[in-house]
């Protein structure tokens, strides 16, 4: 098979009005003919600078090094007129990316927005495009497809949402598709779906994919070649089993073994670093602490959201119907399920953010749910939260050390202020930062680093619960791993009680001492980790435990 | 060590004024506004344009550096002062036995008519008052009703706004409702019945004095855009996490509406802070020529603009280039200002 696309010594800039940072340091790979190109690294290793350099999408403080080439039948994409460019661009190289909500127009029919393609490109009429579209609907398995034209956007699931988008990608059968981490925005399940349409729909129409991810363990099943790519440098390339099998680099070795395994629970994840500086792994055995008397009990939890359809209708909709759980000092109960399960809301009853419906939630056998706010107050620093996007859950307007003084002002803990941004410091020693990060801001942080502060603030007022939402979701997963080493360090330093939530059942299984899988609000399945994975009872965990990234496709 | 031995983070005012010097536009506009006030509270204070209501030149008064530009409307004037005697009409005059008791007592007194300058420095108006110094002392009305407006507006405008957006539900329904009977009645209807009310109603001793009247009239019915920028905003951040972690860890509502959201919404606030402004200075222009804006003993841009109308049609035109331009300058200077304001208060942008 020969190259389809070639990039060559590609070298990339970002040139503001006083300095220029060089982000893509002479990059090369071939996409080869009816095949699938990986290109892995976390985020700011240059992946996406790199494959939408190739489109000419890059933003206009941009600058291409002219000795780079990106050679695509016989052209250079770098300096081809831009009318050729804007043919070639949905025609011959198509691309989906990450946010499906964002990246379709949300005023215009997805019908429409699928036709427009076809009828820029192939000057079909809006009859016959919409023909087409409805042909194309079918192709990436969205059901009704007639129906389902004349739908607008927010009518869709994500996972249809990121349907359309395909469809509208492969609408003029391309014959390279650029996929941006399409699937980061979905659930675990729909992911997969996604990953399977895509492998399908190459091999049908005989396209070259260059897919774009984070996580290697995912395009393990659907890559033939990968690229690995690490601040601006490819660190190792070469076809999908050797890199799978016999790693060369010692950063490829660390993206394969920072997902949590699923057969085992060692103390601590490796993480990148062990492997950079070729430390001695600890494959020690997880201890857990007994189970004791419960710190948090929940029971029959339920939430009903009203909502208004008229002037004086409403209707209810069961955001969660019945939860009990109850977890001790030092332990953890995990819940899981994909999103609209539920799962966020009852951390929120708990944390008294939501107000519950029914059921009740004791601390240490005081029921919470029935305090007044200033009855609360006192219970809020015994019982404390840690948000899923670190990018959202800090104010961006306050330093670092404001942000971790503020809970303690609060809650009357230190005796000046002095001591209290002394108290912050330690705090930023425990959770791995340093302490010049008091008077910096959120934006300057990266995403670990971010939900590290979020740690230090909940455990600013030192409180013996700690619910973690999705703490690692957002992040890579190369990054996971040092945040989930740093919870379960200061679970067992500090002897935390953990209500860990995820969509990630690996997670959940690698953190939890029990698991309850949610599914539209019901709890369908508990126990421990172990008997969940061993014997699956209930069709729904084993469709979350089948979409879990396990590297190789089989067969290979 | 020395970042260790500092304890507080820097202080918020020291960076703001650190970084407003760092870009360059914002430093000259701070300086022309700073330029602006002072000659405010000089003005203010009596020590500039003093005598911008004394005749101190000839009507029309010709602009110092157009000297040589025939008047004809002083020389109209002059030419119709009474010369030569009055006929004696002493026979059949009745008051002709007092002319001799008058004419003494007039003696007593002595009226001094000062000495009429052909030119002033940027010209003179009808009456022959000095146009600089109108300028000046129009600033410092026009600029102290646009502001005090302004602020006053955008308070009430931002606490309504935040208290409608964060607390939602009948909170919001009330304050719709308010915000819907304010913006259906004609504003220049409301101007009217506001000013009337004002001027002649149950409270015109209190503002008799003059400019608050003004000020008050525009607050009023000026804060309602506001109102519905902030409320906005609002709404988007009550629910961000940033704000839910800050109810987590035990801050009251005030202080996740006032401390936590406030200032991630304030940009907003101080981009339409400026456009109030502007908006505000140019409504008073219009009050002052309707007759409702400030006193007819005060001077301001828009009592200028509104004398400017019909000198211009005889070619006068150095008042309204007068108060153009120091309204031009102030409301150009005052914009870029409150925009570099909101960058130096954007931490991401440092």
């Amino acid at each position: 098979m020969s190259a389809l696309l070639s990039v060559r010594d590609l070298t990339v800039s970002f040139v503001t009005r006083r300095t220029s940072l060089e982000v893509v340091h002479g990059v090369s790979f071939e996409v080869r003919e009816n095949a699938t190109l990986a290109l892995v690294g976390e985020s700011g290793s240059g992946k996406t600078v790199s494959a939408m350099s190739i489109l000419r999408l890059l933003p206009e403080n941009a600058v291409v090094d002219p000795a780079s080439r990106v050679d695509y039948a016989g052209e250079n994409l770098l300096t081809v007129s831009s009318a050729r460019m804007r043919a070639l661009r949905g025609r011959e190289i198509s691309a989906v990316f990450q946010e499906p909500m964002s990246s379709l127009n949300p005023v215009l029919t997805v019908g429409e927005q699928v036709a427009e393609v076809l009828r820029l490109h192939r000057r079909l009429s809006v009859r016959n495009a919409l023909e087409r579209a409805a042909e194309l609907f079918d192709e990436v398995g969205i059901p009704e497809p007639r129906a389902r034209l004349r739908a607008y956007p927010h009518e869709l699931s994500g996972g249809q949402q990121q349907r359309v988008m395909i469809a509208m990608a492969i609408a003029n059968e391309p014959k390279l598709l650029i996929a941006d981490e399409p699937t980061t925005a979905l659930d675990v399940t729909v992911q997969r779906q996604v990953l399977e349409l895509i492998a399908r729909l190459r091999s049908r129409h005989r396209m070259s994919v260059l897919f774009i991810s984070h996580d290697l363990g995912l395009v393990g099943e659907l890559a033939d070649d990968v690229v690995v790519m690490r601040d601006g440098v490819v660190r190792e390339s070469g076809p999908v089993e050797r890199i799978f099998r016999a790693p060369q680099d010692a950063y490829t070795r660390a993206l394969l073994a920072c997902r949590p395994p699923l057969d085992s629970r060692p103390r601590r994840l490796p993480v990148i670093d062990d492997f950079m500086r070729s430390a001695h792994l600890n494959t020690a055995p997880l201890e857990r602490p007994a189970p004791g008397a419960p710190v948090v009990e929940a029971k029959h939890l339920r939430k009903e959201f009203r909502l208004r359809t008229g002037l004086f209708r409403a209707k209810s909709l069961v955001a969660v119907s019945d939860v009990s759980f109850d977890v001790a000092r030092g332990r953890t109960v995990g819940l899981v399920g994909e999103s609209g399960s539920g799962k966020t809301t009852v951390a929120m009853m708990v944390m008294r953010l939501v107000e519950a419906s029914g059921g009740e939630a004791r601390l240490e056998g005081t029921e919470l749910l029935g305090l007044t706010a200033a009855q609360m107050l006192a219970f809020r620093r015994r019982i404390q939260i840690v948000f899923q996007n670190p990018y959202a859950s800090l104010n961006p307007r306050r330093s670092i050390g404001r942000t971790l003084a503020e809970p303690m002002r609060i809650h009357g803990l230190g005796a000046s202020e002095a001591e209290r941004y002394e108290r912050a410091r330690t705090l930023l020693d425990r959770v791995g930062l340093p302490r010049e990060a008091m008077e910096r801001y959120p934006h300057e942080f990266s995403g670990g680093q971010r939900q590290r502060i979020a740690i230090a603030r909940a455990l600013a007022v030192e409180p013996e619960v700690l619910i973690c939402d999705e703490p690692v979701s957002a992040l890579d997963v190369s990054v996971q791993a040092t945040v989930l080493n740093l919870l379960l360090d200061l679970q067992e330093s500090l002897g935390l009680a953990y209500v860990f939530i995820s969509h990630d059942l690996a997670v959940v299984k690698y953190m939890a001492d029990e698991v309850l899988v949610m599914r539209a609000g019901e709890v369908v399945e508990r126990g421990t980790p172990e008997a969940i994975f061993r014997a699956p009872q209930h069709e729904y965990t084993r469709n979350l435990l089948a979409a879990i990234p396990r590297g190789l496709r089989s067969g290979n | 060590m020395a970042a260790i031995l500092d304890l507080t983070p820097e202080n918020a005012w020291s960076a703001l004024w650190r970084r407003l010097r760092e870009d360059r536009a914002g430093a000259v506009s701070l300086g022309i506004v700073a330029a602006y006030l002072f000659m405010i509270l000089f003005a203010a204070a009596g020590i500039l344009a003093r005598g911008w209501s004394q005749e101190v030149g000839v009507p029309y008064a010709n602009p110092g550096f157009l000297g040589e530009r025939p008047n004809l409307e002083a020389a109209l004037r002059k030419k119709t002062e009474r010369k030569g005697v009055a006929p004696d009409l002493s026979k059949v005059d009745p008051l002709a036995p007092k002319y001799s008791e008058w004419e003494r007592r007039t003696q007593a007194l002595r009226t001094v008519e000062p000495e009429r300058a052909m030119t002033l420095p940027w010209g003179g108006d009808r009456w022959g008052h000095d146009v600089l110094a109108k300028a000046i002392k129009g600033s410092q009305v026009s600029i102290a009703v646009g502001v005090a407006a302004a602020l006053c507006a955008s308070v009430i405008g931002t606490l309504l706004g935040a208290f409608a957006g964060f607390y939602g539900r009948w909170v919001n329904d009330v304050l719709e409702w308010l915000y819907n009977v304010f913006t259906s009645i004609p504003s220049i209807l409301l101007i009217f019945s506001l000013a009337a009310v004002l001027r002649s109603g149950p409270f015109a001793n209190w503002f008799a004095s003059g400019i608050w009247t003004v000020v008050i009239i525009l607050a009023v019915t000026g804060w309602t855009g506001m109102y519905r920028l902030v409320r906005a905003e609002y709404m988007k951040h009550r629910s961000r996490e940033y704000v839910l972690a800050a109810q987590a860890i035990g801050a009251s509502a005030t202080s996740r509406m006032f401390v936590h959201i406030l200032p991630n919404v304030s940009h907003v606030i101080l981009v339409q802070l400026s456009l109030l402004v502007v908006a505000f200075i140019k409504v008073e222009v219009i009050l002052s020529f309707l007759g409702l804006g400030v006193p007819v003993d005060m001077v301001s841009w828009g009592t200028m603009l509104s004398e400017a109308q019909t000198e211009l049609v005889i070619g006068k035109w150095w008042q309204l280039a007068a108060a153009t331009v120091f309204m031009a300058i102030f409301l150009t200077a005052f914009s870029m200002l409150t925009d570099s304001l909101r960058d130096a208060l954007d931490p991401k942008l440092r």
